[in-house]
């Protein structure tokens, strides 16, 4: 057989289930912005009160904290875990960002996102090193941290956020929302750390094949302990911006967050077990559960169960499309 | 010839009782292909998991370009430029082929960004340079088992290998795939690396390999050129003719006429069973014969369920099974022991008790809930039975020899009152007196009716147990003899016919 009659076979074999498995691979990664779109033109032509620009700035304001969780818990994802301390680490960062405020206020900023780091670094350290289960130990991460929290500040804080602080959180450049500003160079910095570093690369690797990533050289407990921190300190950053948007630290809050993340990131196509996944995805999966909330609110006569309700149906089938689509690429 | 690149001398290796490696002591030359040959158990992959760092030899010592090495991890042994393909891609299959080829040393931009173009620019050049047809932008898992394990190779050669070890390269390759592996493994050869491969197909050894190395039982039983190793002498180095004397002791039986108490027609998975057809009669002992990867546990596997067939239908006691299931396999009287005890057969955290009637519950139990008394019977009958030595029914099964952990396991067979059982390689693994109760116990079940269809890495012992043997070659049929005045000779020979007419799809 000739070299060349050879590799023309190899070629003709592999193209027809390859062009399919591109197609899947298309419908997974970028699914969840062709169904925001659409949702969004449904939601426009069905309601008048939500085609406006005031509206969407709502959304994408009230969208910018689990935005930012979002991130990092995408980057965990993908890695192969999930991280179930974030919403409390809003809670804790609206909190310390309220103490830490009288020294000024890039120290509420500071230190709400050192906190949230230094709690993402024990995690990463007793999921990598000490080999034990994300799981457990963000789950004891949301406990604790939320105890902290509630030690802190029983009641909510309120605090004056005239100067810098507030302006960071409520101000506008180009008359669009500083928040939406935040989470979208958020988003869009992610994407390329995440997509053209060597720490992104690993990041898919680990998630993708972990023990495979560790033969070819990948530091893969280093790469952990890292990304656990990014989302730590992401979400204790969140938390800092929420106190300044709310004038208050308020230890409750960003309950049920950590959940929502993961329901958004996976909305988004990325896959719960880890290895595929992009940011653009995970900001359309945030958008979309915004905008469902957005408009349950709005419709008035409907409970806000119901948003709950409508976010668990969106999240079942995003999952049953992947699934689908997963076992249709083996 | 030319260097020796890599050697071993007198490597010894042993895992608790078992002695994996005594004395291994072969040498790998630059611009070889050297294949590595030996049935399951012969030590093979010990040889290679020392190779490549994964265990430590006991005794001897592994010679790399003149010098000693110790090879303390994986990543100590690659950075030795010792680099291993594996039948179990060590990749990311859901990253590019670029990336996987330069994952951790990826050219950069600013000294952060990674420069797609110029990674895929080079992995394009590396592809080129071995004549692969593969795109680098490509996602890895969309490439075929055979391209995979190419961009795994060239990997290894980027990062500078001198050895490349190639574990079962060609098990699940198309014919096209291991053109392709014939084509990159003789670049390799001309580019003076060393390569050690290993493969259970005879005739892709003779095509590829300039020198053939024979393990068994742990031990070199011959290296030789590929000349001076005619098929029929590396088979009998491979299954050997020093087995203990337990030939003729198979007891003269005639088995009952009528209904096959378990058949297969037509049977086929993948590529590895090929419209495999037999019957198993009732007080009969069919032994499949056939090498590493002739497709006999697969044919086992295919036929309870474990697998699913592609084709073919199975009937057990006359009345077909319709799709197979090992659930309704069991349910219809068939039943199976695998080769693989640790991975397929005891659970390990559970006693002995509640591993022997795991199958048999249904009929132990009573409205769901198990029935203490029964199940004591049970055990009792069949530790009494099968003569299972074990400080009681509550014991872990971990506490048990190999022997008596398999003797459990064929109780928990028999418990579900099967009509045929299939037993894949029922003794590998154990000692010689466990072999001999083993065997003892198959003869008296047969004699009760049973239907035994088996296979063994030993062919001494399949002809010692079996009435008649069917032989499989590549997955496909290839004879069939009664055992009756069989010399193992005449089973080698059977063996070493070439079988060029068994087409490859």
């Amino acid at each position: 057989m000739s070299v060349s009659g050879t590799s023309a076979a190899v070629r003709a074999e592999g193209a027809a289930p390859e062009r399919r498995a591109r197609l899947i691979a298309l419908i997974q990664s970028r699914g969840a912005i062709g169904v925001l779109v659409l949702a969004t033109i449904v939601a426009s032509l069905r309601f008048p009160f939500f085609p406006t620009v005031a509206n969407f700035e709502n959304i994408g304001t009230a969208a910018s904290f689990l935005g930012l969780v979002a991130i990092g818990q995408t980057f965990v994802i993908i890695l192969g875990g999930f991280d179930l301390s974030v919403g409390s680490l809003i809670g804790l960062g609206s909190v310390l960002a309220a103490y830490a405020l009288p020294y000024g206020w890039w120290a509420a900023l500071l230190v709400p996102a050192l906190a949230g780091g230094a709690v993402g670094l024990v995690d990463g350290l007793l999921i990598a090193r000490a080999g034990m289960a994300p799981f457990i130990v963000t789950l004891a991460a949301l406990l604790g941290v939320r105890g902290i929290a509630l030690v802190l500040a029983k009641n909510s804080l309120v605090i004056a956020t005239p100067g810098v602080f507030g302006l960071i959180a409520n101000g506008q450049i180009l008359g669009i929302d500083n928040l939406i500003w935040i989470v979208l160079i958020g988003f869009a910095i992610a994407a390329i750390v995440l997509n053209r570093t060597r720490y992104g690369v690993a990041v898919f690797a680990i998630g993708g094949n972990e023990e495979a990533a560790r033969m070819l050289g990948v530091p893969v407990a280093r790469i952990k302990v890292l990304t656990y921190v990014v989302s730590g300190t992401l979400a204790g950053l969140s938390g800092a911006l929420l106190a300044a948007h709310l004038s208050s630290g308020i230890s409750t809050a960003g309950q049920g967050e950590e959940l929502k993340s993961i329901a958004a990131a996976v909305i988004g196509g990325v896959l719960l077990t880890g290895g595929v996944g992009t940011m653009a995805g995970a900001l359309s999966g945030v958008l979309l559960l915004g905008l469902i909330e957005n408009v349950i609110d709005q419709i008035g006569n409907l409970s806000s169960y119901y948003q709950n309700l409508a976010s668990g149906v969106f999240l079942l089938i995003a999952v049953l499309i992947q699934t689908v689509l997963t076992r249709r690429r083996r | 010839m030319s260097d020796i690149i890599l050697e071993t001398r007198a490597v010894s290796k042993r895992f608790g009782a078992v002695q994996a490696l005594s004395d291994v002591s072969f040498a790998l030359r630059a611009g070889e292909v050297h294949g590595l040959a030996g049935e399951n158990g012969a030590g093979k992959s010990t040889l290679i998991k020392i190779l490549t760092g994964f265990y430590q030899p006991d005794e001897g010592e592994i010679i790399l370009s003149g010098t000693a090495v110790r090879l303390d991890s994986p990543r100590a042994a690659q950075r030795q430029g010792i680099s291993a393909v594996y039948q179990e891609i060590n990749l990311i299959p859901e990253r590019s082929v670029a990336e996987n080829l330069f994952l951790g040393n990826e050219p950069r931009r600013f000294g952060v960004l990674i420069d797609r173009a110029r990674m895929e620019r080079s992995a394009a050049e590396l592809l080129a340079r071995y004549d692969l047809a593969i795109d680098p932008r490509a996602r890895l898992g969309a490439l075929g088992l055979g391209l995979q394990q190419m961009v795994s190779i060239a990997r290894g050669v980027r990062l500078g290998a001198r050895v490349a070890i190639l574990d079962e390269p060609s098990s699940a390759l198309t014919g096209t795939e291991v053109e392709t592996l014939y084509r990159v493994v003789d670049r390799l050869k001309a580019d003076g690396i060393a390569i050690l491969f290993v493969s259970h197909r005879l005739s892709e050894s003779y095509r590829l390999c300039d020198r053939l190395t024979v393990l068994r039982d742990g031990r070199v039983v011959a290296s030789e050129a590929v000349a001076d190793l005619p098929r029929a002498a590396l088979i009998g180095a491979m299954l050997g003719r020093n087995a203990e004397a337990i030939h003729g002791n198979r007891p003269a039986r005639t088995p009952r006429e009528g209904v096959a108490a378990f058949e297969a027609s037509g049977l086929r998975w993948r590529n590895r069973v090929r419209d495999v057809s037999f019957a198993v009669r009732p007080g009969e002992v069919v032994g499949l014969a056939g090498l590493l990867g002739s497709g006999r546990t697969e044919t086992m596997k295919a036929s309870f369920g474990a697998e699913t067939k592609e084709g073919g239908a199975i009937r057990v006691g006359g009345s077909s099974v319709p799709s197979t299931t090992p659930g309704r396999s069991i349910a219809a009287g068939l039943a199976f022991l695998s080769e693989d005890r640790r991975a397929e057969g005891i659970f390990p955290k559970l006693s002995v008790a509640e591993n022997l009637t795991a199958t048999a519950l249904p009929r132990i139990a009573r409205f769901g809930f198990v029935s203490q008394r029964k199940q004591a019977a049970m055990v009792a009958e069949f530790t009494k039975v099968l003569g299972i030595k074990t400080a009681g029914p509550n014991a872990p099964i971990t506490s048990l020899s190999g022997g008596n952990q398999q003797k459990v396991l064929l109780a928990r067979c028999l418990a579900t009152a099967p009509r045929a059982i299939m037993l894949d390689d029922p003794t590998r693994g154990i000692d010689v007196g466990a072999k001999a109760e083993v065997h003892e116990a198959i003869n008296r079940l047969v004699e009760q009716g049973l239907g035994v269809l088996v296979t063994s890495s030993e062919m001494e012992e399949l002809m010692a147990l079996a009435d008649r043997l069917i032989v499989l070659t590549e997955g496909a049929v290839t004879g069939a003899t009664s055992t009756d005045g069989l010399e193992v000779q005449d089973v080698l020979d059977i063996l070493a016919q070439p079988h060029e007419a068994v087409a490859h799809p």
